[in-house]
């Protein structure tokens, strides 16, 4: 999976917790799920079981803490895609 | 001390969602109770019940697609509609970034709250899925749950809290938020009350054999309050919800009054005297009713029509019995008396906020309405008062004072009484 497909995939996974319309459509690598998005922080929960459905993936409690930005929840994926 | 009146008012019952379909349906007495394959699939005795009916479009026109997410809570769900109607029906304005509203709270009761969405969690959980339940649990299942979705969606800043206690929330919701603007604390309470609907919630009472068994293939037949042939009384759920007001407050946003809270009592006969878990106390009930009365400050005599609790079990005479010894009336002297279960069932702790919607609806509208199925009323009623009070078509009539009351397990009373307001 190119760098691309995984950013567009994790913009779908987060639209429906996100209230930052601008900072949602200028989503990039650099994007804070709550400082830009917006996201409210119980809903983090939720994006990573949705992640976890979309990769067929589990992520246990020390990456989901990390897991606060695109760029973070890309190497938390991209690491135990590559551990499969 | 302020004078409280009723400015909005919003409903979800099993024959009427929405002021205007509710309205109609009980003037004309429609039944909201049908079958249910789902009860009969579970071996239920009882396969009738009332559930309102909500699509898909109308659910996102108060909750967001998020809110709407993993959402499995029909109390809530009911809560929000009736609560958001009601407030919309005040002219109040419903924002998503509004300022924070200090003079406004919400009693919103419930009995049990997000049944369904429990038992989803408890399967996860024995599977030793916890990690995936989500955000959405707490929320949905704390008892609290109907009270902070109504604050968050309407950004109220003064007391927010969920009362609980069996069929009498509804009642004693209106009562505990009339207290606080008379007291001067609030100038607004959103009050009501909502339950959850289906099997999980129905079945612990269709194990205690106090549903009607015999109406499976006459559901409309089978809510039968008063009535000779009386056999269990029908589930049902949904949500009613008043916005209460000081007078000062209403008649300086120049709104609309449906009615006035005169006053009002909560008692409980403590599982003595006859009165059980599951029983009332006569004695309570008929001082919940006088001291209703008394704090209202107006006479007995003074009472046009009763909206009594009235189940269609086996207790109706005895409630009877319990008005005519609390009133001293009887007889031709009695007032018009009626229940709404015949039409949606017993909608558990939603049945004191729905039912009270009806009866400042027929304050509003100078109407009584018809109690169906009563067509053969109890002989141990008729020795009590006369069959003209009881009235099985709707009724238009000059009404000033209506009383309200609604009995509980626990041996909880509520009785609150509405005044029709005059300028």
């Amino acid at each position: 999976m190119t760098k691309d497909q995984l950013i567009a995939k994790l913009k779908t996974i987060v639209q429906p917790y996100i209230q930052d319309e601008d900072a949602f459509n200028n989503l990039s690598e650099e994007t804070d799920f709550i400082n830009d998005l917006k996201i409210n922080s119980a809903n983090l929960v939720d994006v990573i079981l949705d992640v976890e459905d979309e990769f067929d993936i589990r992520i246990e409690n020390d990456d989901m803490e990390k897991m606060i930005s695109v760029r973070a929840a890309m190497d938390v994926v991209n690491e135990k895609l590559a551990a499969k | 001390m302020n004078r409280v009146v009723i400015t909005g008012l919003g409903v979800v019952a099993p024959n009427g969602v929405g002021l205007d379909a509710f309205l109609k349906a009980i003037k004309n007495g429609t039944s909201g109770i049908t079958f249910h394959q789902q009860l009969a699939d579970l071996n239920f005795s009882c396969c009738i019940g009332g559930i309102p009916q909500i699509s898909e479009e109308k659910k996102l026109e108060y909750l967001t697609p998020l809110q709407l997410r993993g959402f499995n809570s029909s109390g809530i769900l009911y809560g929000c509609i009736a609560g958001i109607d009601a407030w919309k029906d005040a002219g109040l304005s419903v924002e998503a970034d509004s300022e924070l509203d200090v003079d406004s709270g919400t009693i919103f009761g419930t009995g049990t709250s997000g049944v369904e969405k429990f038992r989803e969690a408890i399967y996860k959980l024995d599977d030793k899925q916890v990690k995936r339940l989500g955000s959405t649990v707490v929320v949905q299942t704390m008892a609290s749950g109907i009270s902070a979705f109504l604050g968050g969606i309407l950004g109220l800043g003064n007391q927010v809290t969920t009362n609980s206690s069996a069929c009498t929330t509804g009642t004693e919701a209106i009562l505990m938020g009339y207290e606080r603007i008379k007291n001067g604390q609030a100038k607004r309470m959103l009050v009501g009350s909502c339950s959850d609907d289906g099997p999980y919630i129905w079945g612990g009472f269709d194990a205690m054999r106090v549903m009607t068994y015999k109406h499976n293939d006459s559901p409309e037949k089978g809510s039968r309050p008063m009535s000779e042939s009386a056999s269990g009384f029908v589930p049902g759920a949904g949500a009613g919800a008043l916005v209460l007001e000081s007078l000062e407050s209403a008649l300086e946003r120049n709104a609309t009054i449906y009615a006035e809270v005169l006053g009002g009592n909560i008692n409980s006969g403590g599982q003595r005297d006859g009165g059980t878990m599951t029983a009332p106390n006569a004695e309570a009930v008929q001082r919940c009713i006088k001291d209703a009365i008394t704090n209202a400050n107006i006479s007995a005599n003074d009472i046009d029509t009763i909206n009594g609790h009235l189940t269609a079990t086996s207790k109706d005479g005895l409630e009877i019995e319990n008005w005519t010894k609390a009133l001293h009336r009887k007889g031709d002297d009695f007032p018009y008396i009626n229940s709404l279960k015949s039409m949606v069932g017993h909608c558990l702790a939603a049945s004191g906020s729905i039912e009270s919607v009806a009866t400042i609806l027929q304050l509003k509208e100078q109407f009584v309405f018809p109690n169906i199925n009563c067509e053969d009323v109890h002989p141990e009623i008729l020795e009590l008062i006369s069959k003209e009070k009881i009235i099985t078509k709707s009724l238009k009539t000059d009404l000033n004072i209506a009383a309200k009351a609604s009995f509980g397990f626990g041996d909880v009373n509520g009785c609150v009484i509405f005044k029709k307001y005059k300028k």
